[in-house]
């Protein structure tokens, strides 16, 4: 008994934290088509958001806040990769509507700068850049609509860049002498220290319960619940299904497809951010964060299938589950006297690498009874 | 008219010419590092070669050339290792040793026989394409399915291959520069000059190869998969049998190219199929022009004799000059260095600078392609 | 849309700039005024790439050192001061990249030497083309031994002068003596080939090893190890680690939540583990938990401090020394040692001037012995909750590296010795 409910819990654990990095991807393959392969690179900036946020509550005037600052960096964490996602958007993905094989590339592209970036250029540098991007913007919507119109609109505009580069720089100095007032950070790998109630764990019916697994167990809850009301519920939401579902009628009927296609892709992306919150909690927060689960939330994608959230999070519980079952070697437990050529060929695939290999290959093995995942879109083939 | 034919017939030889001195004369020219270099970016234009056939010609996007790039390189690598291990004291490989293993592992075995491994090096690659492109296309699985699949197939081999220490060296990978060969140390300078030649030769041949079937009815088919895959469905073909035989014949250059590059830069190792390196065989193919068959071995040798000179000079910049590249070349040149200069974009770039005058044509209409016209 | 655009050339303009200042540190900071002559050498560590972060501080080290000897008036070569310049190549964390970066170095720029890789799979990498070329790699990491190169040069530690002792001491003398032991790594030579040692050192020494399992290289997934640990050490033991990286963050973040912690008499020893990685980490995941070094940066000696202080007064407060920076820094010395004995520049007459040198390093004296191994003075450290190392345990004196395990059945009997002919790689004793 002991031994499932830990099985089910570690599973349930490692596939949370799959579905919530996964959920942003799938939301935004499912709904646009669009393959992003800088989606690892965005929970990256949203780690780092999280680190940021944890120095910055370290000042002597918020240190009595300082056990609520992971609430805090999940709402930074979201604005600041929605906003790097809705610029990505603007800027590469909008011109390949409609060619997914080449978003493909060019996201991979962006995925080796941001990665770069992050190792070449200071943090507090990068946080300045980050910043002024926010502020500007975001300051177009905060002035009166007049000023923007006109010939005087551009000059307003540039002035508003004008101002949040000095936003940036000011924010970059200020971060910079934070960081080397309070922590040992320079950029390279950060850590980031949960706060003191989120440390340890549960002990439940012989089982332990790591607190920070649970919280990203909520976290991930209330991600999926978020999104099937924002969906399912919303105005934007029921926008966003008619344009996936016929975008040129949409298009007549009024809706802004641009607008739709920008929301979109800011909410994936943000949900990217949320996700580079749950796993600074379980580990380091670098260069290479993003990369090492982009492969895995690819697998929840495909076997979940397109365009079916229901699909995402069983998908990745399953993976969950599984990775837990064969890499610790748990059938060996739950039935002690197999024989002894299963027993082999079970002890050769109980370590994490080999889990590995038999996770994917038994994903591939399943396509070929599921080609379109768990649940396949209904209705005619689409032919992107 | 028939001046002009003949005219550009001697100019073909002539160029031939040319290109098969170049490579005669190169190892005498190049110092012994900058040709090992070319040697190994020209083996790579063959992996690139293959990329081109499937997502040039077939537009099929694989992101695991990888796998079948190691697999001809571990073949070859593992014929040098046995060949030489006759004189070591167990009779097998040294890192053996290091693991406690006594016994050769089976699979090993075969590759005593030089005929086995000139046969396996690319047939090995090719049969496990095979399999994996049948067990996916016939399932209809395309676009970004089959590139995310093909993904994970690498990281698939990749661990295996990474955690196997006892059967094939994991991570060290297996070593061929001080290996015999003919008698000969296969790192030394004059086997590595052999090597280049050998290199040059298959390149051509590779090529030729290529332009044969592309120029075949069977690369008609190809394209016509590309372009409207269900049309050709309703024709009566089976694409899926034409999308095996390509993908196979890709995965057979890969094994070549593989084990060519693997003989000159003196280790195999599971490095090859760590999942950028396959992504960027497809930039290659990009940057010097899809669906142009001397753009992909333009395109390896350029981009890989600029990253290493770049990576000399600035080491941390290359990364965002790739990154950079793989957005320029989806945004602004989709068809390649190679494709642009072919279409009218010089042209229309002296236009635009104002230096000839903009032809005017009909706006290209193509409504039954992907690509759907502006209104 | 030309609001987008715009945006978009401003971004790229940003990023290229900021790529330029970052990358243009290929400063030859202070030279040697006095010098009649240059002699260039290489260093080869990765600059991008995952290894980058702890490779990079190699190189600053290496710097140093070599600021260091040209301020001091640079190497006295033949009654000529040579000022010391350096090539600094990528290995981008990619094996074969090592391998090609070394035959540039060797080939096209003729340095004397190379200082360089990390990872024992780039060691391995290199190998041969030093072989091949004859020329000569000095590398600085602690690794699994069982191999022994004229052609290279190892500062670091051999298992006997680190991992070896730790097993010692974890099995009978730490909190958890005679506990079990299990064992975790990354998937990749060095974990491996250590393991192998350690579980014939636990045997030897009567106790027993109820697990190991690898973490694929860029895989932070911890539970099923966790997972794993529990079931085989129900009440305590220990827990040999060799996690590469940021794995070490993710594993003792996630075994403190899962109460593998000192007090419930879980204790981890850890190779990889040095002040820098503390500092990654967070010292609160760590407290209690063990380390063992050659060099450690609380060594109360004035040459262990000065070093710390150069170090911290040329690339800032914040920076801290470690074990391998140690061991590459004391190569540069040690080869500018063995070129001035030997009075060329010339491969063979320096390897043959550099057995038997002897440098007081910042760990305290150090000596190059007949296997191009140095001997060590070996020390154990608990972690300690402002992020240094308490030491425990230290030897007496320098240790004699072993290139050959003495555990491992294969390789129990043998020795190398390269200073006689008949000796060479591996010959039994």
């Amino acid at each position: 008994m002991e031994l499932i409910l830990e099985c089910l819990f570690n599973g349930v654990a490692i596939g949370s934290v799959l579905l919530v990095a996964a959920l942003g991807l799938a939301i935004v393959f499912g709904l646009m088509g669009v393959i992003n392969l800088a989606h690892g690179e965005l929970m990256m900036l949203g780690a780092y958001s999280t680190y940021v946020t944890q120095l910055i509550f370290k000042l002597p005037a918020l240190k009595p806040f300082y056990n609520a600052y992971v609430i805090v960096a999940l709402v930074v964490a979201f604005i600041v990769s929605a906003v790097v996602g809705i610029l990505l958007e603007r800027s590469v993905i909008r011109r390949l509507y409609g060619s997914p094989l080449e978003t493909l590339l060019a996201t991979w592209g962006v995925s080796l700068i941001l990665q770069q970036f992050v190792r070449s250029v200071p943090l507090a540098y990068g946080a300045g850049l980050v910043l002024s991007l926010l502020v500007g913007f975001i300051s177009p919507f905060l002035l009166p609509q007049k000023l923007l119109e006109g010939s005087r609109g551009r000059l307003v505009r540039a002035a508003s860049w004008a101002f949040s580069a000095l936003v940036g720089v000011l924010g970059a100095g200020g971060l910079g002498s934070l960081v080397s007032r309070l922590g040992r950070a320079s950029a390279r790998n950060v850590d980031v220290t949960a706060p003191s109630w989120m440390r340890g764990g549960i002990d439940l019916w012989g089982v332990t319960f790591p607190i920070p697994r649970l919280v990203i167990i909520v976290i991930t809850f209330i991600a999926v619940l978020g999104i099937t009301w924002f969906l399912n519920r919303s105005v934007w939401g029921m926008r966003i299904r008619a344009v996936t579902q016929n975008r040129s009628m949409s298009d007549c009927l009024g809706i802004s497809t641009e607008r739709v296609d920008v929301l979109t892709f800011g909410i994936g992306s943000g949900l990217a951010g949320v996700a580079g919150v749950a796993v600074s909690l379980l580990g380091s927060v670098g260069p290479n964060v993003g990369a090492s689960y982009i492969v895995g939330c690819f697998m929840v994608v495909v076997l979940g299938g397109v365009g079916n959230l229901l699909g995402t999070v069983l998908a990745s519980f399953s993976i969950g589950i599984m990775t837990d079952l064969i890499g610790a070697g748990r059938l060996l437990s739950i039935w002690p006297d197999m024989p002894t050529p299963l027993a082999s060929a079970v002890d050769f695939f109980a370590t994490t690498s080999m889990a590995r290999v038999l996770v994917f290959a038994l994903i591939v093995v399943f396509l070929q009874f599921r080609p379109a995942g768990l649940f396949p879109q209904k209705g005619r083939m689409v032919e992107a | 008219m028939k001046g002009t034919k003949q005219f550009r017939r001697w100019l073909t030889l002539l160029l031939w010419i040319v290109i098969l001195a170049a490579i005669i004369a190169a190892p005498f020219v190049l110092p012994v590092f900058r040709l090992n270099l070319l040697g190994r970016y020209l083996s790579l234009a063959i992996v690139a070669l293959g990329v081109d056939l499937i997502w040039g010609y077939t537009g099929l996007l694989s992101l695991g050339q990888g796998i079948f790039f190691a697999l001809g390189g571990y073949c070859a690598a593992m014929y040098l290792q046995l060949n030489s291990a006759s004189e070591l004291p167990n009779g097998i490989p040294e890192f053996f040793g290091l693991y406690g293993v006594k016994n050769l592992p089976f699979f090993w075995e075969p590759f005593n026989s030089p005929l086995f491994t000139t046969i396996a090096i690319w047939l090995l690659p090719g049969v496990v394409a095979a399999m994996l492109g049948f067990l996916v296309f016939r399932n209809r699985i395309k676009g970004v399915y089959f590139s995310i699949l093909t993904q994970a197939a690498l990281l698939v081999f990749f661990n295996f291959f990474n955690g196997q220490q006892k059967l094939i060296n994991g991570t060290n990978g297996l070593k061929t520069d001080v290996t015999q060969l003919f008698g000969q140390m296969v790192g030394s300078p004059s086997m590595q000059r052999c090597f280049f030649w050998l290199t040059a030769l298959l390149v051509i041949l590779a090529w030729l190869f290529s332009r044969w079937i592309v120029r075949d009815r069977f690369g008609h088919v190809l394209v016509g998969i590309r372009d409207d895959e269900p049309r050709l469905r309703f024709t009566g073909y089976n694409p899926t049998l034409f999308k095996t035989i390509i993908f196979a014949i890709a995965g057979g250059l890969a094994g070549i190219s593989g084990a060519l590059y693997t003989v000159q830069s003196g280790i195999v190792s599971p490095q090859f199929m760590t999942v950028p390196f396959s992504i960027e065989m497809v930039i290659w193919v990009a940057v010097g022009g899809r669906g142009t068959l001397l753009g992909a071995i333009i395109g390896a040798v350029f981009i890989n004799y600029a990253k290493s000179l770049v990576s000399e000079a600035l080491p941390a910049s290359w990364m965002f000059i790739q990154g950079g590249l793989f957005i320029l070349v989806v945004t602004a040149l989709p068809e390649g260095v190679l494709g642009w200069l072919q279409s009218e974009g010089p042209r229309n770039l002296l236009s635009r600078l104002g230096i000839a005058r903009p032809i005017s044509t009909y706006p290209s209409l193509e409504i039954d392609g992907k690509k759907e016209i502006n209104l | 849309m030309s609001l987008s655009r715009r945006l978009f050339l401003g971004l790229t303009s940003v990023v290229l700039g900021a790529s330029v200042t970052a990358c243009s540190g290929g400063d030859q900071a202070t030279g040697c005024a006095d010098c009649d002559a240059e002699v260039t050498v290489g260093i080869l560590h990765s600059l991008s790439g995952t290894m980058a972060i702890s490779e990079s501080t190699l190189v600053d080290t290496e710097k140093m050192a070599i600021d260091e000897i040209n301020a001091a008036g640079g190497i006295e070569v033949g009654g000529k001061s040579y000022e010391i310049k350096y090539i600094v190549e990528d290995g981008a964390s990619d094996w074969p990249t090592f391998a090609e970066k070394s035959k540039k170095l060797i080939d096209q720029d003729k340095v004397p030497v190379v200082f360089g890789g990390w990872t024992s799979a780039s060691r391995k990498a290199m190998l041969p083309v030093y072989e091949s070329k004859d020329a000569f790699l000095y590398y600085p990491i602690q690794y699994e031994a069982q191999e022994c190169s004229n052609n290279i040069f190892y500062t670091g530690a051999t298992p006997n002068q680190q991992s070896e002792p730790a097993t010692e001491f974890m099995f009978k003398r730490s909190p958890a003596a005679g506990k079990p032991f299990f064992l975790v790594g990354s998937d990749y030579v060095f974990p491996r080939t250590s393991n192998t040692i350690t579980k014939e050192q636990v045997k030897a020494l009567g106790g027993t090893v109820v697990g190991e399992d690898y973490l694929p290289l860029g895989n932070t997934e911890v539970a099923p190890i966790i997972s794993k640990i529990k079931k085989a050490l129900p009440s305590g033991g220990v827990i040999i680690n060799t996690l590469n990286g940021d794995q070490n963050v993710a594993f003792f973040k996630q075994i403190q939540d899962a109460g593998i912690t000192p007090s419930k008499g879980y204790f981890v020893m850890s190779y990889s583990i040095a002040e820098e990685e503390i500092s990654t980490i967070g010292p609160e995941f760590l407290a209690g938990h063990y380390g063992a070094w050659n060099y450690m940066m609380s060594i109360n000696t004035r040459a262990s401090k000065k070093f710390a202080r150069d170090f911290k007064n040329k690339y800032g407060n914040d920076r801290v020394v470690a074990d391998p920076q140690e061991s590459a820094y004391n190569m540069v010395y040690l080869w500018k040692a063995a070129v001035e004995k030997a009075g060329t520049f010339e491969d063979n007459a320096v390897r043959e001037a550099l057995v038997g040198i002897k440098f007081e390093a910042p760990q305290g004296p150090v000596e190059v012995m007949p296997n191009h191994h140095l001997s060590q003075t070996v020390r154990i450290g608990e972690i300690t909750s402002n992020g240094q190392f308490k030491i425990v345990e230290s030897t007496d004196g320098p240790v004699l590296p072993q290139a050959w395990n003495q555990f491992e059945p294969s390789s129990k009997g043998y020795a190398c010795d390269w200073t006689d002919s008949r000796k060479g790689e591996k010959y039994r004793l």
